[in-house]
């Protein structure tokens, strides 16, 4: 698990236009420079926003990723929601400091219901 | 010139580029407070906007991460995000590199901090600026706190940092105005989005009007985790911006929880 290369890799992308170019003309090749596993290879090719939450990445760099692809808000906020539903919860990264439950019990906890936000 | 000027607000991508899914009311009262803030800074006669902020990875990343740098430029561009995204069109905003290097140099009497001769702004400074400077015609001097990569700086270390700010800043002869920009408690850009923690936010304001240093450092990155999110952590922006005011009391303009924004919307500043 590499999760700082897969970072990297979404930093230099949200800040290079060559890593962009690279990106769009073969997306695996894009890749050959960083330590990732196959899983990892997977989930930034294809793209699998859902499975990259639950890998760990920041949503500070995931949201961009996501916006390159055009993905729309809402449609970005439910894939990583769905990763969570079918990978599991975060396995590492800031998120995973506290093992998180989910939205719903995370609403709960704080005395809120889902319909708040 | 002794500080002119000390305040916070907050930014968030959504301000700008999800305005037109806001409740139209408690943005366009977010948006004034904004001017009124772009009014006071004007009046205080600011020759510099030196902005205290929490950027998300655009310029520093885990392969050297700063807890604090400060630009020392010229200009800056930005925004690093697609403009379209943001709803902030492509700029170049004027910086100050002799005043920043004179910054640097005093602050780092007590603090060390990183320096950056290049910089682009993320939406942390973008939104922000969009609304307290739309011409970029006041030069800008950028500041950042390592509030996305943990190991983070220890809160008291943001209080240093701001009280050696306010030195370096009442040691220049040009006229200062300072700004921090963060959360409060909020979820940003996570499946919680959306997600306010508002008695959180009331307290952490009580306390940063009161300019109260035991009750504003009261605070661990777990807890502040559970209850205010990963955004949360930004509060090292407001407590600098509190340590920088020495003592004065602050007043909060605007404080309102807009979901789409993502962030309970804040404008407040202290009586210097
Ligand atoms: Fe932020």
């Amino acid at each position: 698990m590499s999760l700082y290369y897969v970072q990297k890799f979404l930093f230099e992308l949200n800040r290079d236009p060559r890593v962009q170019e690279a990106y769009r003309s073969d997306r695996t090749a894009s890749l050959a420079d960083y330590e990732l596993t196959t899983e990892e290879v997977e989930a930034l090719t294809q793209p699998d926003i859902g499975l990259l939450y639950h890998l760990g990445v920041n949503g500070q760099i995931l949201m961009h990723f996501a916006a390159f692809h055009q993905i729309e808000w809402q449609d970005y906020l439910q894939r990583m929601r769905d990763g969570i539903a079918t990978y599991g919860p975060v396995r590492e990264g800031v998120y995973a400091t506290t093992g998180y439950e989910g939205t719903e019990a995370h609403a709960a906890s704080l005395g809120q219901s889902e319909g708040e936000r | 010139m002794p500080l002119v000027y000390a305040g916070v607000c907050s930014h968030a991508p959504g301000i700008t580029g999800r305005k037109d899914r806001a409740d139209p009311e408690a943005r366009d009262a977010l948006y004034c407070a904004f001017d009124q803030m772009r009014e006071d800074i004007v009046a205080s006669g600011a020759e510099a906007l030196v902005v205290i902020a929490a950027e998300h990875f655009a310029n520093f990343f885990m392969n050297n991460m700063p807890s604090f740098a400060v630009g020392m430029a010229d200009f800056y561009d930005g925004p690093i995000e697609d403009a379209g995204w943001l709803g902030i069109e492509t700029f170049r905003a004027p910086g100050n590199r002799d005043l920043s290097r004179r910054l640097i140099t005093e602050v780092m009497q007590t603090v060390d901090v990183a320096y950056a001769e290049e910089w682009k702004f993320d939406h942390g400074i973008a939104v922000p600026l969009h609304f307290l400077t739309p011409e970029f015609d006041l030069p800008v001097i950028p500041v950042n706190v390592n509030c996305q990569g943990p190991p983070l700086a220890p809160l008291p270390r943001a209080w240093a940092f701001g009280e050696a700010l306010r030195r370096a800043a009442d040691s220049v002869p040009e006229k200062v105005a300072l700004v921090g920009t963060g959360g409060i408690s909020h979820w940003p850009a996570t499946p919680d989005s959306g997600k306010i923690n508002e008695p959180w936010d009331r307290d952490f304001l009580d306390r940063w009007c009161a300019n109260d240093k035991d009750r504003l450092l009261d605070y661990d990155d777990l807890t502040v985790y559970a209850d205010a999110g990963q955004g949360g952590f930004e509060i090292r922006t407001f407590i600098a911006i509190s340590a920088a005011a020495n003592g004065a009391k602050g007043t909060v303009h605007f404080y309102t929880p807009i979901p789409i924004f993502a962030v309970g919307c804040t404008i407040a500043s202290y009586k210097l």
